[in-house]
């Protein structure tokens, strides 16, 4: 047990002087238009809205809305690109889906520093993992482009058309390489709404799809909030929904979509569950609880938000975890330094303070990091709660935060009864020493991923998507070719 | 045996409680510290450190008093050009070089330590070790860098092991007792922590991964698996056991690494030289080059250094 003899100290000493990404090679015009039949062009109605730097609250760029009649002409001009761009000989089409992904790596650092100025998420995490991680998704999916009928031994692939887009603000550009890269690919044509609060990579991925030459309407980018998302939805000529967010919006689409012949993709929220057995490698699964819950501030929506530590280890892992959180360095997004950075907007802090309220009230006791955070800025110091159960919010609903609800168990049936008992089933985590617990717990876990001895792991030849309320059909991997191709006999 | 003697005796632990180690999840810890951008004067106060660390090592069959009196002179004066330099922690020698070290060092805050228990192989009947531990003690060692038994702790004879440990560090008096695992013969990182806990339980004030003469010899990997281990104990016993990886640690970046692993692994506690040391020989210079950088802006030539 902690005592004042046998405590760790950590703040003090010797400190890390800042360390900055620098900026300057860095371009943000000041207004981006919509980028629709191969140009950017205005808004009909000639609304924009800002998009902000949520480590300052500054305003980083004027962002077009686009409304119905600008979804309309995106989906005109995709309509009309589709015909070449589904008849070309796929070796070609591949061709282009490459240089995209070679143009992504070329302007990495660019990408990389544009991603954590607009969302927050520490340069770290988007110069490690978004930008190559978009740039893997479309080499992989350019690899498939002349493959396609291998993929479906004995069926006949077809492209379904103009596929409609929404993605969200947590991975910005890693979203928008998850959607058009097998899309394009596979033949279609693309009409995408990036998030709103999100919107910068995605329009810089623009500027590159233009660069690499891809012919006029195959990419199309309408920027804007809700409503503009309802647009691309309902859009009659959309053949193919593709939309990764919230549950919420995603019942809203599901209901949209019924009685359509759109075919449809959701990938929505989660509440894993990451379970920690008492002979696991612990000061590994205690890097792996931070991995799991506070990687990106908690916004991923495969977040091991819900510890089960079995008792026996159960305050050795609390301590340690705690320890492991007074290292963790909160503040500027840009410094190579920083482990997490701001939470992407006043709503999202708002919401995620509105869950410590109701933690504390619910009777958890909560521990946050003793780090201090930036006056301006949108900031929420890593959190645990322990003694909370199943039946407090904290445990039941996504915070989509740095917000970890710790339980205990004693028996491996009551981790796998608890682990699933939510409606969500997206992903999960387990460790052990032993194998064949490894395998009895993924198979009993109802969740589209289940991570063994690590968390929050993504290749682009690995299906993901969930159970339940956390969606519908998968992405990546030869799985997520089926659902941009209509496959007949 | 008298009962305060029993009551102090050591007791080997259960190692069968010694948690797993993970190895894939250790590489990308390690990875994690190593892409820490440490620069200006988190730089240079990190240079400044990791010298006051340091052991100038020199364990060569052809070391003679000559050798061991420059290497002293070295340790004395670093980098004479250069104000405000700290000092090495130690000069780190074979026994026989113990009484010149000790004579070369007078009037000198630096520690004599030398290696001892039939270094570096360890193959010698106890009394032999101890023999060998009493003779670097009575020349002067103010710290005794011993060897475990390899064969006997892989052949499962935890016993054997803590118990010629213990002896050592009785033999040492008030000399301070580093314990070489030599984790390049152990093989896995379990062993390695097995063999830190079953060290820090039999009186070791130190533990240490390498005598060099071994390849691998330190790495980041077994240095924080060690650490760990350090803080359990300290957690468990409230003794803060120091830590020294040693052999392979050349530049200036990767000691860097290493005090970044070692500050958020343990803390500040152990940012200091009674608790962390570097087996080293050719590590000093290159620290010297760098902070001679910070100063001017520019590098140096190696030529503007000594080496001894």
């Amino acid at each position: 047990m902690a005592t004042p003899e046998n405590t760790l100290a950590f703040d003090g000493g010797w400190e890390y002087a800042p360390a900055p990404e620098s900026t300057d090679h860095v371009e943000i015009d000041k207004r981006y238009g919509l980028f629709i039949g191969g140009d950017f062009v205005k808004p009909e109605k000639g609304r924009y809205f800002d998009t902000i730097n949520p480590a300052t609250e500054e305003r980083l760029a004027r962002i077009a809305e686009a409304d119905a009649a600008d979804v309309d002409r995106a989906v005109k001009a995709a309509r009309k690109a589709f015909g070449p761009w589904s008849r070309m000989k796929a070796a070609e089409r591949g061709k282009y889906v490459y240089r995209i992904a070679r143009i992504i790596q070329e302007r990495a650092r660019e990408f990389a520093a544009i991603e954590s100025l607009d969302g927050g998420k520490p340069i770290r995490e988007s110069r490690d993992v978004d930008v190559p991680l978009a740039a893997a998704h479309f080499f992989y999916y350019a690899g498939w482009s002349d493959k396609l009928e291998y993929a479906f031994p004995g069926r006949k692939v077809k492209p379904l058309g103009v596929a409609g887009q929404v993605i969200p603000w947590n991975f910005p550009l890693l979203m928008a390489a998850w959607k058009l890269a097998p899309a394009l690919a596979c033949g279609n044509t693309v009409v995408l709404k990036p998030a709103e609060t999100t919107p910068l990579t995605a329009l810089k991925l623009a500027e590159v799809i233009a660069d690499a030459g891809l012919p006029d309407g195959v990419v199309n980018i309408v920027t804007g909030a809700g409503e503009t998302g309802a647009a691309v939805v309902e859009h009659p000529r959309v053949d193919k929904i593709a939309f990764t967010g919230s549950t919420a919006v995603g019942r809203v689409i599901q209901k949209a979509l019924a009685g359509t012949r759109k075919k449809y993709t959701l990938e929505l929220g989660g509440k894993a569950a990451n379970v920690i057995f008492a002979d696991a490698a612990i000061d590994q699964a205690v890097e792996g609880i931070v991995n799991g819950i506070f990687f990106n501030q908690g916004h991923v929506c495969c977040a091991g938000s819900r510890l089960f530590v079995q008792e026996a280890v159960a305050d050795e892992v609390v301590e340690k975890l705690k320890d492991r959180m007074e290292t963790l360095i909160v503040g500027d997004p840009l410094d190579k330094n920083t482990d997490i950075g701001a939470i992407n907007s006043a709503a999202q802090l708002e919401k995620i303070e509105s869950y410590l309220e109701i933690g504390r009230s619910e009777g958890g006791e909560m521990f946050q990091s003793s780090c201090t955070v930036p006056d301006t800025g949108y900031w929420c110091r890593p959190t645990i709660f322990t003694g909370v159960s199943q039946s407090n919010r904290v445990v039941q609903e996504e915070i989509f935060g740095p917000v970890l609800a710790i339980q205990t168990f004693r028996s491996y049936s009551e981790a796998i009864a608890k682990a699933n008992n939510t409606p969500y089933g997206l992903s999960g985590g387990v460790w052990t020493d032993k194998g064949a617990k490894i395998f009895k717990m993924t198979q009993n876990v109802r969740a589209g991923v289940v991570w063994a001895n690590t968390f929050n792991k993504f290749d682009p030849t690995s299906p993901f998507g969930g159970y339940k309320e956390s969606g519908v059909g998968r992405e990546g991997g030869l799985h997520g070719l089926d659902a941009y191709l209509s496959l007949e006999a | 045996m008298s009962v305060s003697a029993l009551e102090t005796r050591p007791i080997l632990p259960d190692l069968s409680k010694v948690p797993a180690v993970d190895e894939v999840g250790v590489d990308e810890r390690v990875a994690r510290f190593c892409s820490r951008s440490i620069k200006t004067t988190a730089k240079l106060e990190a240079l400044k450190l990791a010298l006051s660390m340091i052991d100038l090592t020199t364990l060569e069959g052809q070391d003679t008093p000559g050798k061991v009196r420059q290497l002293c002179q070295k340790a004395i004066h670093l980098h004479d050009a250069m104000p405000g330099l700290p000092q090495v922690a130690a000069v780190c020698v074979y026994p026989t070089m113990v009484g010149v070290a000790r004579k070369a060092l007078e009037g000198h805050d630096i520690n004599v330590a030398s290696v001892a228990t039939a270094f570096p192989s360890g193959m010698a009947p106890l009394n032999v070790k101890l023999e060998d531990t009493r003779m670097a003690v009575a020349e002067g060692a103010d710290e005794i860098d011993m060897v475990i038994s390899r064969g006997a702790f892989l052949a499962g004879e935890y016993g054997f092991v803590f118990d010629e440990i213990a002896a050592i560090e009785e033999a040492c008096g008030d000399a301070h007792l580093k314990v070489i695992l030599e984790t390049g013969e152990l093989g896995t990182l379990d062993r390695v922590r097995r063999a830190s806990v079953l060290s820090m339980h039999a009186g070791a004030d130190f533990i240490k991964t390498s005598t060099g003469k071994i390849q691998p010899a330190a790495t980041m990997q077994v240095t924080l698996v060690m650490l760990q281990a350090i803080r359990d104990y300290f957690r468990e016993t409230g003794r803060r056991v120091g830590m020294k990886p040693a052999g392979g640690i050349s530049n200036a970046k990767l000691a860097i690494h290493y005090l970044v692993m070692l500050k958020e692994t343990l803390g500040n506690a152990w940012m200091t030289p009674e608790r962390f040391r570097f087996g080293a020989s050719s590590l000093a210079n290159d620290l010297l080059m760098q902070l001679m950088k910070q100063s001017t802006g520019a590098y140096q030539s190696a030529d503007y250094f000594s080496k001894d």
